[in-house]
Parts: structure tokens; sequence; C-alpha cells
């Protein structure tokens, strides 16, 4: 389970590494950079650009990150690329982070990695990290100092060599009412020892209609405190140790960091990892997942938070950016008629072109752009050579390169207008659509699982070969078509997939509208009433149980569910005629997963048994018996493994009576003949049998039906026993 | 004052048995050589809060703490004693006693408490927040509490003993969550809409929920009748209150709603509430209010809260709820928290009665007490001891960690450890006692060695 403590192509020299030779053999820090979200929520630009090379404030996202990896003092970076794999190499390549003297930039390929954990295993295989390493996805943007981080998580590694990695995390307020944060990212709750920092709970994505939060006893039992946190924001900024890389090829499942890595190390008390948080204070830290963090994170540099990563001090390829007063950014070569309104905060890129009477606030605008006369933007995000004609007004949108808006068309708010998109004059995009030239892909397997197919493996590559051609080629074919945007529009206008039209403002780059709040705080109301019904509270004072939540509806579900198994397997054992041992081997796993005991599992096989019985068909009541006869004697030996005790053997009686009351006309007749037949057959002994009368001798007349049934095969016991004696 | 004190008294409990009777209720166990409910009396005195209702289980018990009561405070306090059913519960002789109640605020507080906490500042935390209820908190004592009563202190290495958790606010102010009872055992269960609210929640299970609380008049009569099972405050009533915070429906029952348009028909007391609320804390609101207000500023949502008060950890308190205990609060009282006691102390750090005689070559340590008239023969030693009135205590007698009460009789060559002695016992000639207790009037035979043993008459 160890690391990797051999020398590696480009690292030290190391060949056996001591707790000693650690601090004398300086290590220099590496750091994982994903260049490669694995997830579609920034479709439909990602299809043709990766995410890390859009533009943030006319930077490409990577920039960011590099620059903040560089400054924290990470020499060794790994830059894994997947989707849209050629870009990114070319433009590392291109804007000369590959060539950089005391940073050394590497890129790892891969075309077949869908996952984080995918990225992660590749990594490991190719032998390259050597010590603790920051992983990191290329969309972050951050100005926090690793140096305390990393010394904490060193101090802890030394002391302990589970704490195998430290999450930097921030405090971030989550809107109760529409349950996100300002980045539109999920809330999220989590529990953390005050003392140690050691993370104890992560959930994100809650089912909201859980009202409750459960946490196990053990953690109360070795913390005196813990606090539980709904205020804090997931950095995305992993310190780790190279264990990890490890444990992500020992659990060839793990595919997301955070829903299955975290809580897979959360969950697992065998091996015992631990995973620390570190909490930032005055420093910036935050990942871009969706278009409402790209507002939120854009707004945030345009404003210096994220200070030194600000337009007018970063600059890659453009020309200087200059701040002015009411942070207005202007680039150089800006040509803007008199009459422009331009408002604060507002970035404008080099060689823009604005015409009269236009009015831009709140927005970022690329490079080449040529704006006309009396239009309006306000809060949107133009990228470079972008056209808009006169007289349009956008709200609230993305629009990417190359894209033309004839005169007077409209953007409603949360509209994506990806590559080279044209909108016809005067048309209207419905608020919330993505529009893109090349067609909504239709695999669109609503599954879990698609959040890790980036579409990659497809679409990237067809659009990687066919780059520049495209361009050129795509507008020309379709043009006829298209009547989609209007008079001479180019492009698809995206149906919303998978009932998102509830959600979808949600991630947008729109502010959330006030009503969608003022909804979301009624059903919060709602919430409350379904978690405690004060009439309904029963006198303990304990808390009502959720009715899918509460301890007994478990427990009879997780009986019938076992039961439900076990019989399942049972069948599959019968008609694919598979070993009584193996048949044993997965009812006793059963038996772990479900946490039964033994006589659970004799009761449930048993069960499995007579209702085969009864299901094979059969003509009368004697064909029945034959079918019992036949699945008993078959099946004995996985039956009787179960049956090492008395308790075990009655448990399968009262099963047995139980099958009878249920199908009273099939069994009930038979119920001494079988008894009878289990007992000559050895499965049940006649001590078991007695205890069994014995239990019920108390019991109701109701409950003695079958006892009294039995009773002359019960005599007859009794007085075989006593000639015995 | 318009703060009225509940104190509930008990009746006779069993848990502590043999050393409690009909003659002494829990509420006259002597500590220190004065009766329990005497240390929660003065308290309250001294915050000046006289206007008390004593209520004890059992008529025969309320007659004798009623006795006690009138003699020893009848110019000082202002006391009442109510007698309710026994096994009602705390909630159920809150409800018995609900006729009596007049003031704005009920501060409710357990008989057996011994501290030394000002409960003025308690009633200050519940007014200041306008809470509806507000529990005073304080750190759980070391040693767990023993179940028989036979473990005399040995378990001392026990880890603090885990009574409820309590969930606050990071500010301390608030109670966001509580586990009483069993639940302390189970798994934690918080609602996330709470945890929602208020951001962050601190889970604490070092502190000892100590049976104070300051209520809201008006709403605990309501919740108590509505809630006709709820049988005790601190499993039953808290819980519920601290649970329904954010949705108070105690408030919604008796109150209109906001009107659509606007016109408000709230009665004028929540409306006066509300203000008060809002003047409070104008500089910065609380997550209660931030949590009721909407983006446009109505407030749309009833909220209530539970606020804690926190002892300091230099502040003595512990509960006589067990014989652990009580031992333990005796020890405490004439050791570690010796203020509590009201006594003045010697030199030698102990408390010997000017009428108290001592044989020759008696030795009585540091942390001990000696009650008027009782004599002592030659060659004792005491140590660590409560010693009560007239006891007569013959030579080469050992009384070490523990309690002898009144008129007890004690042979030559006795020797007492770890044990609690109830009045009127007789105790023969060399008598071996070992983490005892013998109730009233047993006579302990000559020679006699017992150990962990309950000596009681039948």
């Amino acid at each position: 389970m160890g690391a990797p403590k051999k020398s590696g192509g480009g690292g030290g020299g190391r060949v056996s590494v001591t707790e000693d030779s650690d601090e004398l053999v300086r290590v220099p820090l590496q750091a994982i950079l994903l260049a490669d979200s694995f997830n579609t929520k920034f479709r439909p630009i990602t299809l043709e650009c990766p995410k890390v090379l859009l533009p943030l404030v006319n930077v490409p996202m990577i920039n960011y990150t590099l620059t903040w990896l560089e400054s924290a003092g990470v020499e060794d970076v790994f830059v894994f690329c997947c989707a849209h794999s050629k870009q990114v190499i070319d433009y590392l390549d291109k804007s000369g982070w590959l060539s950089q003297p005391n940073f050394s930039v590497t890129t790892i390929e891969s075309h077949n990695s869908v996952s984080a954990g995918d990225a992660l295993r590749l990594i490991y295989e190719r032998n390259v990290i050597h010590g603790d390493f920051i992983l990191i996805s290329g969309d972050t943007v951050s100005n926090m100092s690793l140096t305390q981080a990393l010394a904490e998580h060193k101090e802890r590694k030394k002391k302990d060599s589970n704490a195998v990695m430290t999450m930097v995390i921030k405090r971030s307020k989550t809107n109760p009412a529409i349950h996100q944060s300002r980045l539109g990212t999920d809330e999220l709750f989590m529990a953390i020892n005050p003392d140690t920092k050691q993370l104890l709970y992560y959930e994100e994505r809650t089912d909201l209609s859980k009202g409750i939060m459960h946490l196990d006893k053990s953690f109360l039992a070795d913390n005196p405190s813990l606090t539980l946190h709904h205020d804090k924001q997931d950095c995305y900024i992993d310190i780790c140790s190279p264990e990890v890389l490890s444990l992500f090829t020992d659990n060839f499942d793990y595919q997301h960091l955070r829903r299955h890595f975290v809580k897979g190390l959360l969950v697992d008390d065998i091996m015992g990892y631990k995973i620390f948080v570190h909490e930032i204070h005055s420093n910036y830290a935050s990942r871009i997942d969706n278009f409402r963090s790209y507002d939120t994170v854009s707004r945030d540099i345009i404003h210096r938070w994220t200070y030194p990563m600000v337009p007018d001090v970063m600059n890659y390829g453009n020309t200087a950016t200059k701040l002015e007063r009411q942070g207005m950014y202007r680039a150089s070569e800006i040509s803007q008629s008199q009459s422009a309104v331009i408002g604060p905060f507002t970035v404008l890129g080099f060689g823009t072109k604005i015409g009269n009477n236009t009015i831009i606030s709140d927005s970022v605008i690329g490079k080449g752009c040529k704006i006309g006369s009396n239009v309006q933007i306000k809060g949107c995000y133009i990228w470079d050579h972008v056209t808009i004609e006169d007289g349009c007004k956008l709200n609230h949108a993305i629009v990417c390169n190359e894209v033309t808006l004839k005169s007077g068309a409209v953007l409603e708010p949360g509209v994506i207008l990806s590559f080279k998109v044209v909108v016809g004059p005067e048309f209207v995009v419905p608020p919330y659509s993505y529009v893109s030239l090349l067609q909504q892909p239709v695999e669109e397997d609503s599954d879990e699982e698609l959040e890790y197919a980036d579409s990659t493996s497809v679409i990237t590559s067809k659009v990687d070969k066919s780059d520049e051609e495209d361009a050129s080629e795509v507008p020309e074919a379709r043009i006829s078509s298209v009547s989609e945007l209007g008079m001479g529009g180019v492009g698809y206008i995206w149906q919303k997939c998978e009932g998102s039209q509830e959600e979808e403002w949600r991630h947008s780059v729109a502010p959330i509208p006030a009503d969608k709040i003022s909804e979301a705080m009624k059903t919060m109301e709602d919430d409350l009433e379904l978690t405690h019904d004060g009439s309904i509270l029963p006198p303990s004072g304990e808390l009502i149980p959720d009715s899918n939540d509460s301890d007994e509806d478990n427990e009879d579900s997780r009986d019938d569910f076992f039961e439900r198994e076990v019989e399942a397997t049972f069948l599959r054992a019968v008609n694919e005629n598979i070993q009584e041992d193996h048949l044993i081997l997965e009812v006793n796993s059963l038996k772990l997963s479900c946490n039964k005991l033994t006589a659970d599992c004799a009761g449930a096989v048993f069960y499995a048994m007579m209702k085969y019985a009864v299901d094979t068909p059969h003509s009368s009541l004697d064909g029945l018996m034959q079918n019992v006869n036949d699945v008993l004697s078959k099946w004995k030996k996985a039956l009787t493994s179960y049956l090492t005790d008395i308790d075990e053997q009655i448990e399968i009686i009262l099963k047995f009576e139980e099958i009878c009351l249920e199908s009273a006309r099939e069994f009930a007749p038979l119920f001494t003949k079988i008894l009878l037949h289990l007992y000559k057959e050895d499965i049940i002994e006649e001590d078991a049998i007695l205890s069994w009368e014995d239990e019920k001798r108390d019991a109701d007349e109701a409950d003695k039906v079958f006892v009294n049934k039995a009773q002359e095969f019960i005599q007859w016991l009794k007085v075989a026993e006593e000639e015995d004696e | 004052m318009d703060f009225q004190v509940v104190v509930l008294a008990g009746g006779v409990s069993k848990k502590l048995l043999p050393l409690v009777s009909k003659e002494i209720p829990n509420a006259l166990l002597p500590v220190a050589n004065r009766p329990v409910i005497s240390y929660v009396l003065e308290l309250l005195e001294l915050s000046n809060l006289k206007d008390l209702i004593v209520v004890v289980e059992g008529e025969d018990a309320a007659l004798n703490v009623g006795g006690w009561i009138s003699a020893a405070y009848a110019d000082r306090l202002h006391v009442e004693v109510a007698a309710v059913p026994e096994d009602v519960g705390t909630a159920g002789a809150i409800r018995a006693i609900a006729h009596h109640l007049t003031a704005k605020d009920i501060l409710v507080v357990s008989g057996d408490l011994v501290s030394d906490v000002p409960l003025g500042a308690v009633a200050a935390t519940h007014r200041r927040h306008d809470a509806v209820v507000t529990a005073m908190l304080c750190s759980a004592p070391v040693s767990g509490p023993s179940e028989s009563g036979s473990s005399g202190g040995k378990d001392k290495t026990k880890k603090p003993g885990r009574y409820n958790l309590i969930g606050l606010d990071p500010t301390q102010q608030f109670l966001l969550h509580i586990a009483t009872g069993a639940e302390v055992e189970k798994d934690l269960r918080v609602q996330k809409s709470i945890l929602r609210a208020a951001g962050e929640i601190e889970i604490r299970a070092d502190l000892m929920d100590a049976h104070l609380y300051a209520f809201k008049r008006s709403i605990l009569q309501e919740v108590l009748d509505q809630k006709g099972t709820f049988h005790s405050l601190k499993h039953d009533v808290l819980p519920y209150l601290v649970r329904s915070q954010l949705k108070s429906e105690a408030l919604l029952n008796g109150v209109a709603q906001v009107e659509e348009n606007g016109t408000e028909k709230i009665i004028a007391q929540s409306n006066q509430q509300m203000l008060s609320q809002i003047l409070a804390n104008a500089s910065e609101r609380t997550f209660h209010q931030r949590y009721a207000l909407s983006p446009n500023g109505t407030s749309f949502r009833k909220t209530h809260k539970c606020c804690v008060y926190i002892a300091g950890s230099n502040r003595y308190c512990a509960r006589l709820n067990s014989i652990q205990a009580y031992s333990d609060i005796n020890r405490d009282v004439i050791g570690e928290a010796n203020h509590l006691s009201g006594y003045s102390f010697s030199a030698q750090n102990n408390i010997i009665h000017p009428s108290a005689e001592l044989g020759a070559k008696t030795t009585v340590g540091p942390h001990c007490m000696l009650g008027e008239g009782s004599q002592m023969g030659d060659k004792c030693s005491v140590k660590r001891s409560v010693i009560g009135r007239h006891c007569r205590i013959g030579a080469n007698v050992k009384v070490v960690n523990s309690i002898v009460m009144n008129h007890v009789t004690i042979g030559d060559g006795c020797s007492i450890q770890g044990s609690v002695i109830c009045s009127n016992v007789q105790l023969q000639e060399r008598a071996v006692l070992k983490d005892c207790q013998v109730g009233a009037g047993f006579v302990v035979a000559a020679g006699s060695e017992c150990k962990g043993e309950v000596l009681a008459k039948k």
C-alpha cells in the first residue's frame, strides 16, 4: 500500500528513502492539475473547446491555476489532459508554460479516462509523483498561500501516517432557501473535529426530502465535541500524500474525488485513513463548477478579491489592460463612440469597437469585438471577435468567440451562445437557452454515469480533427436548414434535457429571479413541516422518524430486502445450477452485508426453498409434497449449513408456520407431513420440535393452530423419547 | 420581580434509597449538615428571587419539607409549598400548579441542585434574548453517575460522563440541538433546517443540562396543555422547544397570521415581542431573525429562541441525584467548594462545632466537619468526612470519606470508609464498613464486616 518510492523519470534520484532523509533531501513540491472537469456542465461550449481554456475575464482559466501554483511554490506540475487534449497541449506550448525556467509543466495525455479516478490511476502508473502533491483542477482561481497548509499537512503526516489528505475549505454562506452557495454549488454538510480539524462527515448533493443529518455515534465517542458546518465551501484544492494515488488504484471503482474517494475514506474505518481540513479566511479560492460560478468568480476577479489574479496584472498574449476608476478595465486600441456609456466593473478587451449610444455595464468584452450603436449589454460575458449589430439587447448571457448578433437581436437572461453562432435580426433568444452549431448529443443517457463520460471520446476527436474545415463548412451546410435563430441564423437551440426546466436558473449566469427565491422560501417552510410536525411527536420527545428513515422501518425493509435477496439468490442457484457451496457463500456475504444472524439465514433459505416448491408447477397436494421433497433433498446442504444450533432449527419451524399462514391453501394441510419429512431428513432434531411446542404452550389459541396440528407427531416424539430412556 | 420561581423538590427518590424516607425526602437530605434544598433557596435569595413555589411529590413529604422551610426561612422568603401526586414527572408537576403561575417568566430549578452559579445571570440572559426557554449548562462532572452507589469513588479514571449532547451556535448563546436520555447513546440526528439557518453547530458532549430553566410562562403552559403526553421538562418539553424553534407552533396558535396585504392583526403581546427582538439586536440580527425575514423585509415566519447560559468552569454545579453524587457533593462542599457550605473554616481547614467534644489523641483532618454536640472518644481519626449532630463515637474509631448523619452511635474500634450512615444508626463495637449505605435506625452488629452493601430496616 506504500507510496511509490522509486525514483521516477524526472524526479530526484532517491532510491530508498527513510524518515530522516526525507527531511534532508528536498523534494520538489509537485502538483497534479486536471485539465478536464469530467462533467458536462459547460456544454455546449465544451463540445468545441476544453473547459480550462475558456476565457475568464479574457484570460484562459488554466492560466489562473498555473499562475497560482507557480506563486505558491510548486515546482513540478503534471497537467492531465483528456477532452480536447490537443488544444490544451497546443495552448500550453504556445503560451510558454511548457518552457518556464523554474516551473516544470509536463502534460499527460489520455483519451479513455472518464473520471478523475481514472486520471489519478493513470498518473499512478506513470510513477511520477514522489512526495506530497497538490491536487487541483484547471478551473480553480486562488491566491492562497500554501505554506501553512502544507506545514500542517506534513506535521500531521509525521504523527499519523494515515493522515493522507488536507482539504482546503472556506467560509461561504449558503442560501438556506435554494440550498446552494453563491457559486451555484450544492449545499454541503460537514462535520469537523474542532481540535484536530479532522473531517468526519461530508455530504454534498443532499437529498432534500431528508431533514435529518445522521451521524454515527462513534464520532462522539472519540471526540468530546464536534462542529457541524453548513457554512463552508469546498475549494477543491487538496494537499495529498502519495498514498492517495495508490488508494485510487486499489479501489478501482473510485471515480469522483468527493463522492467516491472522500466518502469512501470516511466510511471505511478498516484502513483508518483520515482527511483533514484547512480553512482559509482572508484568501481567495474558488472553483468554477458551473455557469453561475463562472459569473461569480468573474465578478470577484473584477472586484479584485483575487489579487494578484486581476486583469491588469495577468497579461497573457494580449496587451496591457489598465484599471480605471470605478473598476473599469480597458485594454489598448479601443475605439469608443463619445455617446457610448460604459458602466462600472466592466472589462473591455484589446481592439474593441463600440458604437453610438451603446450602454455596457457589469460585463466583460473580449478582444476584437465590434459592437454597433444603441446596443444594451448588461451582466454579459462576450468573448473574442464577436460582432453585435445595432440595437441588440443582451442580458446576462455568455457569448463565445466569433458569434454574430444581427441587428435587433435580443438575448434573454441565461442564454449561452457557443462558438460562431449567428442570431438573426430581431430574433429573441428565449431565457436559459443553449445555442450551438453542433447538434445536441442524442445519446444523452440521463444516467449518473454520464457525469463522467464527457462525450470526449466521441465528439472531441471529431471536432479536433476537423477543427479548421468545420468552421467554414458548417455554416454553409446548415444555413438553409436553420431557421431556429431567425433569418440567416446559424445554430441549434438545444432542447432542455432531463426536465431541467425547473432547475435551469440554478446554474445559469443570470442572477436568480426574485420570484424563485420567494418560492423557495415558501417550500422551505414546507420542508420544516415535514421534519417536525408537533402533533405526531412521540411523547418520549424523540425526533419523529422520517417516514423513510425510521429505525423500525429500516429494520423492516432491511428484513424484507434480505429475504428477497436470498430468495433471488436461491432461484438463480436453481436455474443456473450453481453449486451448493457457492450458494452458501453468496448467502453468507448477504448475511454480512445486512448484518443478520445465522438464524435469519436459515429462515430465509428455507423460505426461498418453500417458495420455490410452491412455484414449481404441481397438480395436487401430493405433487407439492413431492416438490418439497425434491427441493429439500437437493439443497439440503445449503440449509443444514445454517442449522448449527437448536435456535436456528426453531427459527425454521417458526418460519414454516409463517409460510403456512401466508399460503394457507397450499401448505397448511401439509404442515405435519413436511415437519415429519424435515425430521426424517435430520434437518430438524426432536429437541427443536419439542422446545418449539414448549414455547408455544402459553401462546394464544390462534397461534397454536399448527402446534395442535402436529400434536400427534409431537406425542409420538415424546413417547419415543421416553422409550429411549 | 416578575420572575416566579418553581423549585421542583421531588419526593422520595428510589435512586437515593436507603438514605431517604418519608421523614427525610430528597429535599431534606443533609449536605454538610443542612438540607440540600437550602442550597437552592439561598442561591435564589442571593439573586433576590424571593417569590417561590416549592413542589414536592407526596403529601407527607410536602408536610415535612414545608415544615422545615417555614421554620428556617419564615421571614426571608415568600415560599409556598405545593404537594403533587407521585410520579407525575416534572412536566406534570408544573401542570398541577399552573394556576399559581402568573408572572411573565418562570424559573424552574431542581431542588437537588448544589451550585454557586448566579441565577440572576441566567434570568438576565433569558430576558436579553427574549427567549422561550433558557437552559443552564455546566461542565459535566468527571466521575460518572453511579447506578448502584456502591462504587465508592474508585472510578476516578472514568471519562467524563455523557449526560446529554448539546448543539450550540458559534456564539454559544443558542441551543440548537439537544439529545437526552437514551438518545445520547444513539446515532446523532441533527435537523438540517436548523443547521442551514445557523450555518454551524457545535456539538458538545462535555456539558450537562443542570435542570435549571427559565421559561416564558405563556408558552410553557401552552405546550403543556397541548402536549398532554409530555412527562418531563428535560426529556420532552425542552427538546420539543429546541426542535421547533424555527417553526414556532407555540406562538402561531394564539396569534393571527400576517395578512397578505400587510394589514397586521398580531396580538399586541407578540407584536411587542417582535419589536423588542428587533430592538434588542438592532446591530446584528441573529440567525433566528434572518431566518424569519423574507428578502423584502417582512417577517412571515415565526421563530422562537432557545438560549443557554453556560456556567463558567470555575463555578460549582452538581445535582444530588444518586448516592455517588451525594458522597461527591458532601466531599466537595467541605472540600474544594467550601464557600458553598456557608460555614467559616478553621485554620486546619475543617469545622468543629464548639460544643463538640474530642477525646485524647483524636485527630480531625482537613476537609472534615463535626456537628453540634457530637462526642468522640480517644484515639479516633476522621478524614474528609462529615459527622452530624449529637453523635456518640467511641474510642479507636476511623472515619474516612464518609458521611455520618445525626444521632448516630458508633462503638469502639469501628472503621468506616466511603460509607453513608443515616440518622439514629447504631454501630456496635468493631464493625467495619466499606462503601456501604446504612439506612436510618439500623443496628449493625458487633464485629460485622460489610463491603459495598446496603443495610436498611426491612
